[in-house]
């Protein structure tokens, strides 16, 4: 067992993190003056705020997260796609046709069909209503081809790394390019068969050892990378 | 539950019952988190010679729709005895006895999980019996609570789970199947340790106040005892190093 920082403490729901004074942000929960954590994972005190990095859960939509969704059904003038959460992303006609346009179901269909997948934007989430999405933006829109990786969305800050550099390194070493979707799913795209499988097999490794330091070093010795 | 059966040994003059443990004893605990590849979340625990599985789906979509609740995420929990699980096959529809415990389980877990940040969602838990000795409502509880982490439901505290009572004029932890039948009283106890919160709570049997206190006390030791073993398995799952799928 290592951990990643001194401040950063394994951590199980209900253990008690700090009774200091300090900022409640993701995870935590205020019992007295105690702050507790409220899920397994690893807690993170800074000068002012504690939070805990969940090691398991859903993902929960938050406003311009970038998600991957797949179309499941069309309900009137919007698109219904899974977007991996206990919740279906919303994605409404007008923000493919533009604003007045009567879009007819074959046009829907046309433009985007059941099992279609999506890079979107998460344009407004809020208790009361299904998220909304948005495909109107760059890089964002169907996507054509790829493989469809799914990992624990609280995996993936792990794959994207400090500053990118864990993507980068697994692109890089891969030719491969990758579409991450902060819901957890993952598009994996390469012309060489051998760059798309390792590729694959970096990100399952990212998956597996999340929760362990010097990542972004194993990652490089398993893609064969020298200067480690 | 209740049968008074004189002839049954439940303490000899060394203070030593029926399986060999003492009167502060709980039997062997074994808590394995993560055993099932399609739930959620999922625990099996055995518990003395209960063995039983829980899997954990959601947050989810709740169907049937009217059981929604715009407010908050809403816990459904089944508490399933398998038609093995017991010396005489059980019918498996659900009987009075087990529609109760998932009641009584749905309402120990539902102080410890934070589910008003799902809301319009279902937690479903299945909990199936796969042998039972004695005390499974309080093994049901401890795995629930070990599953329901396990999915990464967000929840204050962790609920353990032992039952304690009164056999041969003695209180004891524990009771098992034998000093459940024969015995004088059945204490279940859930308990969130951090907060110092009791979930659960029933009595069968007759005690007096100052036994009940005592009861209690003794309950609530086991429980601190089970959470331990709840929360080794949940770090051997998640922070131990290697494979942890």
């Amino acid at each position: 067992m290592k951990n990643l920082e001194s401040k950063k403490r394994y951590v199980l729901p209900g253990d008690v993190i700090t009774t200091a004074p300090l900022r409640l942000r993701a995870n935590v929960t205020l019992e007295g003056k105690r702050i507790l954590s409220t899920a397994i994972g690893l807690s993170d005190v800074s000068y002012d705020s504690v939070r805990v990095i969940p090691l398991s859960g859903i993902y929960l939509p938050k406003v311009d997260d970038l998600v991957i969704g797949m179309i499941k059904y069309i309900h009137g003038n919007s698109w219904f796609a899974d977007i991996n959460s206990c919740y279906e992303g919303m994605l409404l006609a007008k923000d493919v046709f533009g604003r007045g346009s009567n879009a007819t179901l074959g046009e829907m269909k046309a433009s985007l069909d059941k099992s279609d997948l999506i890079l979107a934007r998460i344009a407004n989430s809020d208790r009361t209503r299904e998220p909304l999405l948005s495909i109107s933006g760059q890089n964002l829109g169907k996507i054509d081809s790829g493989e469809l990786v799914k990992i624990s969305p609280t995996k993936i800050p792990r794959l994207i790394g400090k500053h990118g550099s864990m993507i980068q390194t697994i692109e890089s070493s891969t030719n491969a390019t990758i579409t991450i979707g902060q819901n957890g799913l993952i598009v994996v795209s390469s012309d060489e068969t051998n760059g798309l499988l390792k590729a694959l097999a970096a990100i399952r490794m990212v998956e597996e050892q999340a929760h362990l330091a010097d990542l972004t070093d194993k990652v490089k010795k398993m893609l064969g990378l020298n200067g480690v | 539950m209740g049968g008074r059966e004189a002839n049954v040994v439940l303490l000899d003059e060394n203070g030593i019952r029926s399986d060999g443990r003492k009167v502060n004893e709980t039997r062997k605990v074994t808590i394995k988190t993560g055993v099932l590849k399609n739930a959620d979340g999922s625990a099996y625990i055995e518990f003395g010679g209960n063995k039983i599985l829980a899997g954990v789906f959601g947050p989810r979509d709740v169907h049937p729709k009217h059981m929604s609740n715009p407010d908050t995420g809403i816990l459904r929990v089944r508490y399933h005895m398998e038609p093995f699980s017991v010396t005489e096959r059980k019918k498996p529809a659900p009987s009075r006895r087990e529609i109760e415990i998932s009641k009584v389980i749905k309402e120990a877990l539902e102080p410890a999980v934070m589910l008003e940040q799902f809301p319009r969602t279902a937690v479903d838990v299945f909990l199936e019996v796969l042998q039972a000795d004695g005390g499974t409502r309080c093994a049901a509880l401890d795995a629930a609570s070990v599953a329901l982490a396990d999915a990464g439901i967000p929840m204050r505290d962790l609920v353990c789970a032992c039952a304690s009572g009164k056999a041969a004029d003695t209180l004891i932890l524990d009771v098992n199947n034998e000093e459940d039948q024969a015995g004088q009283a059945d204490m279940p106890i859930g308990y969130m340790p951090n907060l110092g919160q009791i979930t659960l709570l029933q009595l069968d049997g007759v005690l007096t106040p100052d036994e009940f206190k005592k009861c209690v006390e003794i309950g609530i030791d086991g429980c601190k005892q089970v959470y331990e073993i709840q929360k080794n398995s949940l770090r051997e799952k998640y922070f131990s190093s290697g494979d942890n799928n």
